[in-house]
């Protein structure tokens, strides 16, 4: 219910309101989403890392920027002028600003670019995640019985999957490409938002506001979606965003491990793969690709932590 | 009790058996070419088709997959394709190295993790607190391939350019030729895992630490004049210790067949090396005997921890 000083009649009362609502603005109640959003700017950790994450977004999204400051494409080889004379990579330099790799490619520009497969791996996959995690727990938590039997078995039987194992076989055998990472990812990592939002779903289902609606007539989809999922949306976000991070590790790890995009597309795990060979020659074929990939990661993980101290009201108690 | 282990053994027999079936249907459903490769480029139809049927693999998928199941309830995995070792061969060597790695780092991490969490929680809010926290997360959102691949550079390459030969490269050295050889080959693998998990354990501690710190029973124990030290380490470690364990269980668990990463970077030959290799060599039959061991790994760790925490805190009841 929002309080408008105006429509309260006289100046004198407004006064009396006052101090704590300067003139012009309404008192409003404040929903919890408001609250857990001004939490989170006044931390400033998470406010950093925000920019942090915005600013790698822009990075991803401006990548051929990059190519157009230092004048060189991703993919393109300089074998003479980005190679040592015995065919070693060329450290940092005015001309290749994080140096070569060990093909005579611009590392700045290929972290750039790279910047776009982790991050377009790590919010698809986390989507795909998210959105059937959240249906799989709604209908298991709100139908119950045998519908929550199977399900929650289902989710039994994926945690018990030893997803990298898993995860490694299918890439080799399909063999590598963006869709094959994101739906890999996604597939294997649906399991924890379906506990989670199965839990709170029981608990829900049993309250008032579900009752008053099923007597006014709503049907499930409806109580389901348009009632209790916005009650269980502050976990789900708070997942969301501490999820995000763990995938952009899992597609490094992937690519690391040889099974990331094909060649010769940007990859900050396939960078870090192949500095592996050189980081005695090469500390920055192995350092910049490496900070690259930690800075974001980091920053997810900072901000997810402030996200969820702001909108997990618990964890809000805990500290103090 | 006993009822409760029944019912657990047979449902992860069951998560067990789905497993099975989804691998092996992957691993056979797409089309193979192990014959043509085990046969050589100048291999006649003839030749491939023998070796194709002496693998077993001109059967239907079916049959293929009753025979295996067969063979493997008598504790028979079949061959590797490559050189017929029996795969209970490749696996029992590989199983060491895994374990020797996983056990190791489990020890370190749980010590640091534990600790820390502990300090954080009982200095809340401090500077120290914060230190711990920053310095867990840093952690946790280093890849392990990143942190493995740092140690190695800063503690094999740096310090064998200073003159100072402490850690190899990498490799594996088994704990009967020597303590010093192994512990030596396997300190840094050790880090790169313990690190990289520590935090989660930190913050896991702190979080349950803070959380029976305000209970009642802990109001109670101080009013009894019990020291500070005895409180926090007797009273309160003891139940903020149940979600340590779970994490720890599944953490193991996950690890047989999770470690890959850290086996890969250290070139250590254990169960997710193993596969790795198996897969670029389409061995079959290692992979789905890895895929079920690491499997059945966290089925048992599962178990094992649902039945532990009802040891350890009598309020759970199994149902």
């Amino acid at each position: 219910m929002s309080l408008d000083p105006t429509s309260l009649g006289g100046l004198v009362e407004a006064e009396e309101i006052g101090p704590a609502t300067p003139e012009g603005e309404a008192i409003e109640g404040r929903s919890p989403w408001l609250l857990g959003w001004q939490r989170l700017r006044r931390d400033r950790v998470a406010m950093v890392s925000l920019v942090i994450v915005v600013l790698i977004i822009l990075m991803a999204i401006f990548a051929p920027l990059a190519t157009w400051l230092t004048g060189h494409p991703p993919n393109e080889q300089y074998r003479q002028i980005g190679l040592t004379p015995d065919g070693q990579p060329k450290g940092p330099s005015s001309e290749f600003w994080f140096g070569t790799d060990d093909l005579g490619r611009d590392i700045f520009v290929r972290i750039a670019y790279g910047a776009r497969v982790s991050l377009l791996v790590g919010v698809v996959a986390t989507g795909i995640a998210v959105a059937i995690g959240v249906v799989v727990g709604l209908a298991a938590g709100f139908f119950g019985g045998l519908v929550d039997t199977v399900l929650a078995r289902l989710v039994d039987v994926i945690l018990c999957v030893p997803f990298l194992l898993v995860a490694i076989a299918l890439v080799s055998i399909t063999g590598p490409s963006l869709s094959i990472t994101i739906f890999v990812i996604g597939f294997f990592s649906w399991a924890s938002v379906a506990r989670i939002v199965r839990g709170q779903v029981l608990s829900l289902r049993e309250r008032e506001f579900v009752e008053a609606a099923r007597s006014l007539g709503a049907s499930d989809p409806r109580i389901m979606f348009v009632d209790i999922l916005p009650n269980v949306l502050a976990p789900v976000i708070v997942y969301t965003t501490l999820l995000i991070p763990v995938v952009i590790v899992v597609e490094a790890t992937l690519a690391f491990l040889g099974l990331g995009l094909p060649p010769p597309t940007a990859d900050w795990g396939g960078m870090l793969s192949d500095a592996q060979n050189f980081y005695t020659t090469a500390w920055w074929y192995l350092l910049c690709p490496g900070a690259a990939l930690l800075i974001t990661t980091l920053a997810f993980n900072l901000f997810g932590d402030g996200v969820r101290d702001a909108f997990d009201p618990r964890s809000d108690q805990l500290l103090k | 009790m006993l009822r409760f282990l029944v019912r657990r053994t047979g449902q992860g027999a069951l998560v067990l058996w789905l497993i099975s079936m989804v691998v092996f249907a992957l691993f056979f459903v797409v089309p193979n070419n192990v014959a043509r490769t085990l046969a050589g480029r100048q291999a006649t139809q003839q030749t491939v088709d023998l070796i194709q049927r002496r693998l077993g693999l001109d059967l239907p998928l079916w049959q293929q997959y009753v025979g295996f199941v067969g063979r493997a309830l008598r504790g028979d995995l079949g061959y590797d394709y490559y050189h017929q070792v029996p795969v209970t061969t490749i696996i029992g060597q590989a199983l060491p190295v895994t374990l020797s790695l996983v056990i190791g780092a489990a020890i370190l991490w749980l010590v640091l993790g534990i600790f820390n969490g502990v300090v954080s929680a009982v200095r809340a809010r401090s500077f120290l607190d914060r230190s711990l926290t920053a310095f867990a997360l840093f952690f946790y959102s280093m890849p392990s391939f990143l942190l493995g691949l740092l140690l190695l550079y800063f503690f094999y390459f740096q310090l064998t350019l200073a003159g100072i030969r402490i850690f190899p490269p990498g490799g594996y050295v088994p704990l009967s030729q020597g303590v010093g050889p192994w512990l030596n080959h396997l300190i840094l693998p050790w880090l790169t895992l313990a690190l990289v998990s520590a935090a989660i354990y930190t913050r896991l501690t702190r979080g349950s630490m803070l959380d029976v710190l305000g209970e009642d029973y802990i109001r109670t124990a101080r009013s009894k004049g019990i020291s500070e030290r005895r409180v926090i380490t007797r009273h309160g470690l003891r139940s903020a210790l149940t979600p340590v364990v779970t994490q720890f269980g599944i953490d193991l668990g996950t690890l047989i067949g999770g470690a890959v990463v850290t086996e890969t970077v250290f070139s250590l030959p254990g169960i997710g090396k193993t596969t790795l290799d198996a897969l670029n060599q389409q061995n079959q039959p290692v992979i789905i005997a890895a895929v079920l061991l690491a499997s059945a790994a966290i089925v048992v760790a599962n178990i094992a921890v649902d039945a532990i925490y009802a040891v350890l805190d009598p309020r759970v009841r199994l149902h």
